[in-house]
């Protein structure tokens, strides 16, 4: 109790700082967390895009040729493919939440378990789309 | 403990309380936009070609508009309880972290009337 100069020698552990995230090992409920905030970030600020794209589909013959036209320029389907795998990681993360909310799979090892299925099933849908995109099927 | 305050026992004089009801709501919400992703997937993957004629027959039903404009309502609810979590987090200048939710504020209700006039329109 009385060593004050192993009391300061101790390791803080406060917020972590965006720089300090490189050399901090995350443990895959961490990663799926924040690609959970980054993709629905990413969905909302693509609303009023996709609200467009939705819009000229409805709008008329010539608009809805018009957005398939725009929508078959390669850059355009690495965008979809982006927002698709940004939607798919989103719906699985938040269904993960709702169950654990349900206090299912809440130990280490299945919350472990879940954060890798959440991470692969979106991925491989996202590869799924990415075949349909580019015409594979 | 709660005896030790001025107010009575049964009174809180902490907190918002919007906590809850944030979280709450999020949970609503994202079960509504999961149920309509399933319907839409359904009827799409069970539908023939994806052209124009099919898509404006399917958004000219009636139940289908209610049940696209309800999920647009509660997706902009949902949207703005998790950016404001965002800023909430990670501004600290509560200037600049104002600014930015009145900006999220009015940005989603902008979208929100664009997904009305759309929805409608048909």
């Amino acid at each position: 109790m009385s060593d004050d100069v192993n009391k300061k020698s101790r390791p803080e552990f406060r917020n972590i700082h965006v720089f300090e995230l490189m050399n901090y090992r995350m443990p895959l409920a961490a990663i799926v967390s924040i690609l959970h905030r980054i993709s629905g970030f990413l969905l909302f600020l693509s609303l009023p895009f996709l609200l467009r794209l939705l819009d000229s589909s409805l709008q008329s013959q010539d608009a809805f040729d018009g957005m398939k036209e725009c929508l078959s320029n390669p850059i355009s389907k690495l965008v979809v493919l982006a927002l698709s795998w940004a939607y798919l990681h989103h719906f699985c993360a938040g269904v993960r939440h709702l169950v654990m909310d349900m206090h299912i799979g809440l130990d280490k090892d299945s919350a472990r378990k879940s954060a890798a299925s959440v991470l692969v099933v979106s991925l491989i849908l996202a590869a799924l789309v990415a075949l349909k995109l580019f015409g594979a099927f | 403990m709660a005896n030790d305050n001025n107010v009575g026992p049964k009174r809180l004089v902490v907190g918002a309380h919007y906590g809850m009801k944030d979280w709450l709501a999020q949970r609503v919400t994202a079960v509504v936009m999961a149920l309509y992703t399933v319907i839409v997937l359904i009827s799409f993957l069970t539908a023939g070609g994806f052209n124009y004629e099919s898509w404006i027959a399917f958004f000219g039903m009636t139940w289908f508009k209610i049940a696209t404009f309800t999920t647009f309502m509660v997706l902009f609810y949902h949207v703005w309880v998790g950016v404001r979590d965002i800023w909430m987090d990670y501004v600290k200048s509560v200037a600049l972290r104002l600014t930015l939710q009145m900006a999220t504020m009015l940005w989603l209700i902008g979208c929100a009337g664009y997904a009305v006039r759309i929805i409608w329109r048909i």
